[in-house]
């Protein structure tokens, strides 16, 4: 038994005398090139891609509209950007400015606070239904399923079309699905 | 319990003097140049390593040789980014399975699917890669290939008639005027029914001048060069001073139909012929060529109609050396040479003996001296042979053993590959002194350094393409992957830095700093500009024709259905073709399309294209089709089905997408 703990107070030993050779060499090779393959990698998402060639996709279009810079920054907020120019395809009803504006005083400002960055994104989910739905597809009485895990009602009203009472104003299509301008901020039910 | 921790303590340090070991090893290669890790090795994987999302420096081309395709790596990393298929069937992108791509693969023997890719060539402006065309030679069935560096697709294959083994082929000249194709064998000329033993007196070997539209890029023969039926085996263009001449190595000068082994190697010096293309523009101005009839295919891809059409051709002008003095001289050079390599100034022709000790090189200035002063040694059928004495510039002695290629990296210095001694030696021109040497593993071919055999190289790293690989990588059964070396050039001695795999067989490769290429990049096909035949520019327009027993499906893809996605009325009998256009407009966002039982691959459509598939149903049933290419979150509900019906059956020809209605 005793030969076995010298043996291992020998590697012990060993093992330091290794460590610190080796911190020496990796010392001066990073003296010597100022990278390091030690560095963590910063990781940009799809967002981030530059592509002014291709059709838009619903991140740009939202971004390109001047009646949608509430819902773009509440993307933001919610850290969602990447999800829409992913390939989809999705359908997004996109609330506009002015329906963001009907909202109760102070909504936004406290859903755009970081500590509610998961109520905010599972309300911007809820605006999102995986697959592309054009107009025509969205019939009276169809149920949508969106990305925030809820069902939602779709009316065919004499005055247009209707998505959890929310009236499509315009449809713009994406390379990634379709976008539905709607005039009001669709709410999820409380959990 | 106790024992067990104990244990555990006492493993510990064993796995961490181990780890350290390794860690910290000689990691400077030594004579196995396997670098264990440590700390030099971390300092040699900087060099190497990008970092996630970050590019590469340079673009490197490598054929596949008996794949017959083209691969596309990074420089320093080695990774793999793209298969160009080029002469070779590719049933991943559907080469030479769709329609459109068929006749790409047309000869004058009919379809090919296969073929041995050499040398590829990078396109050159004033003697500099411009990263406009990649051209490469198939050595098998004589042709030429261009590739397209805008969208990395083969786009023409024109056939080289009079010529067998197309292996001194596609070297470039400096603004890329002709692209080459020096024949390997001889062969009887005219073609024809002749005993093999007549080899001295009725076969020939031909250079062809391929002429490139400096604007387009098409390739037709412009003139072939006739000579004795010498093995023509690489080639490279003159550049500065020497522009306007193209230089040819050969061997078995002794004109040997057999055990070419032994038989090949018996003289002295064998010859490079350099040839006046300036001077053969004249001449074919002049009318002094013949007119020689001869078949070759010519085959082009029209980026508009998206379709490849071949054409056969039948005439080839063919100059004769008797008759146009000043045309071609043939300069001794020793012991079969491989590879025939001009430096970057043009002055200095590297004729690599392979069954030399030797590296012999000539002096373009002093050819040009001995030309005007006649310094010929004898005339064989009408070319001027060169007195030895008269044209070499200087030899680098006992370099390696087994010299083959030799590439520049635009400092002075030389590299040269040597097989044998399995090492690449680095040499100043001029003093053919050697700086340097460095071991491969194992048994190297080609090397290549970017522009490393153009006016301009852009010498910061050494490619090495080795033949052997053996213990190199995890093994992989008998058949193993062929090996590339990275080395680092710009100090004074050779770093190797990095092995990567290769597919096939490189025979050879260009390099290409990405800057050149990268604002060329396509990133897809404008649907307004689709000029298919069978296009259709939206699910409007999607429909199924019958006439006879042809149907015509007219079929478009966009995320995630088929339009349509529901058919009836097909008969067994019938012969389906679906045209299937991806409507897409976003950057790679491509969709496949496959159908059960379709007796060929699958299509990959580009967005904004269109591709056939051809279906022969052989039995009556219901079969599905899907997207191949996981496109979407809801790619796997990309699907559909075609009814077939009996061959007498009245089933009505009817096609939808989305309708659930029952009848």
């Amino acid at each position: 038994m005793k030969w076995i703990t010298s043996m291992a107070m020998f590697l012990l030993f060993g093992s330091f005398f290794f460590l610190g050779s080796c911190q020496q060499n990796q010392e001066q090779s990073a003296a010597a090139d100022d990278s390091s393959t030690a560095q963590s990698v910063e990781t940009k998402g799809q967002s981030a891609v530059q592509d002014p060639d291709s059709k838009p996709n619903i991140l740009q279009i939202a971004q390109g509209s001047k009646d949608h810079t509430t819902l773009v920054a509440a993307v933001q907020a919610a850290g969602l950007e990447d999800v829409l120019v992913n390939a989809g395809p999705l359908t997004v009803f996109a609330p506009n400015n002015e329906a963001f504006a009907k909202l109760p005083e102070g909504t936004l400002e406290t859903l755009t606070k970081p500590e509610n960055k998961a109520t905010l994104a599972r309300i911007i989910k809820y605006h999102a239904s995986p697959g592309k739905y054009t107009t025509d597809m969205l019939k009276d009485g169809m149920r949508l399923f969106q990305a925030s895990g809820h069902y939602v009602k779709v009316e065919r009203k004499d005055d247009g079309v209707y998505v959890d009472g929310a009236k499509i104003l315009g449809t713009v299509e994406a390379s990634n699905g379709i976008v539905h301008v709607v005039d009001k901020v669709m709410l999820p039910p409380e959990e | 319990m106790k024992n067990l921790f104990f244990k555990g303590f006492l493993l510990l340090p064993l796995f961490a003097v181990g780890l350290f070991l390794t860690g910290c090893g000689n990691s400077q290669g030594g004579d196995s140049g396997k670098t264990t890790g440590g700390a030099l090795a971390s300092n040699v994987a900087e060099q190497v390593y990008v970092a996630p999302g970050e590019y590469d420096e340079f673009y490197a081309f490598f054929s596949g040789g008996f794949s017959g395709q083209v691969t596309v790596h990074g420089l320093p990393s080695g990774r793999l980014f793209k298969t160009i298929p080029v002469f070779s069937v590719d049933a991943e992108k559907a080469y030479g399975f769709n329609e459109e791509t068929k006749p790409m693969l047309m000869t004058s023997h009919g379809f090919i699917p296969w073929d041995d890719s050499h040398h590829p060539e990078l396109s050159q402006t004033n003697g500099e890669t411009d990263g406009r065309w990649l051209f490469i030679n198939a050595n098998n069935t004589p042709r030429v290939a261009r590739i397209d560096l805008s969208e990395f697709e083969t786009v023409e294959i024109i056939e080289i008639p009079n010529s067998g083994g197309n292996h001194s082929s596609p070297f470039t000249t400096m603004n890329t005027e002709y692209v080459v194709a020096g024949t390997r064998f001889g062969v009887p000329y005219p073609q024809q029914d002749v005993a093999i033993n007549e080899y001295a007196d009725k076969f020939k070997a031909t250079l062809s001048f391929i002429k490139v539209d400096p604007e387009t890029g098409k390739m037709s023969i412009a003139f072939q060069v006739l000579l004795p039926a010498f093995d023509f085996d690489l080639a490279h263009s003159g550049k500065g001073d020497s522009h306007g001449w193209m230089f040819f190595s050969s061997y078995n000068t002794e004109e040997k139909h057999t055990l070419l082994e032994v038989e090949a190697s018996q003289n002295d010096k064998d010859y490079i012929a350099a040839i006046n293309w300036k001077k053969a523009e004249e001449y074919v101005k002049q009318g002094k060529f013949h007119e020689v009839s001869a078949r070759y295919a010519h085959n082009f891809y029209d980026e508009e109609t998206q379709q490849a059409t071949s054409e056969m051709l039948n005439t080839v002008k063919v100059l004769i050396p008797e008759e146009c003095p000043g045309l071609v001289y043939f300069l001794p050079t020793p012991k079969s040479p491989h590879g025939v390599d001009v430096d970057p100034t043009g002055e200095y022709i590297v004729g690599n003996g392979k069954l030399s000790a030797n590296l012999t090189v000539h002096s373009f200035s002093k050819m040009l001296k001995a030309i005007e002063n006649k310094a010929f040694e004898t005339t064989i059928d009408g070319v001027p042979v060169l007195k030895f004495e008269e044209v070499v510039a200087g030899t680098v002695k006992d370099a390696g053993l087994g010299p083959l290629h030799t590439e520049f990296d635009g400092k002075g210095y030389a590299y040269t590959s040597f097989f044998i001694s399995s090492e690449v030696v680095k040499w100043k021109l001029g003093t053919w002194e050697v700086a340097d040497r460095a071991p491969t593993y194992y048994s190297i071919g080609h090397l290549m350094i970017p522009g490393g055999d153009s006016h301009k190289p852009q010498g910061k790293y050494l490619v090495a393409m080795n033949k052997i690989t053996k213990d190199r990588y995890l093994p992989t059964g008998p058949e193993l992957c062929h090996s590339a070396q990275l080395y680092d050039i710009s100090g004074d001695k050779m770093k190797l830095l990095l092995d990567f795999p290769t597919m096939g067989e490189p025979h050879y490769a260009q390099g290409i700093s990405a800057d050149r290429i990268i604002p060329r990049q396509k990133k897809f096909y404008k649907l307004e500009e689709n000029k298919h035949p069978h296009r259709t520019m939206g699910e409007k327009d999607a429909r199924v024709e019958r006439n006879g027993k042809e149907v015509h499906v007219y079929m478009t893809t966009i995320r995630s259905h088929f339009a349509p996605d529901n058919i009836e009325g097909i008969k067994v009998g019938d012969k389906v073709y679906f045209h299937v256009t991806n409507l897409e407009q976003d950057w790679d966002v491509p969709h496949g399309f496959a159908i059960l039982g379709a007796r060929t691959s699958e299509l990959l459509v580009m967005p904004g294209q269109t591709e056939t598939l051809v279906w022969e149903p052989k039995a009556e049933g219901v079969y599905p089709f899907y997207c191949t290419d996981f496109c979407s979150a809801l790619h796997q509900e990309m699907q559909g089905y075609v009814r077939v019906s009996g061959s007498n059956a009245n089933t009505p020809l009817k096609w939808s997408l989305g309708s659930n209605e029952e009848e």
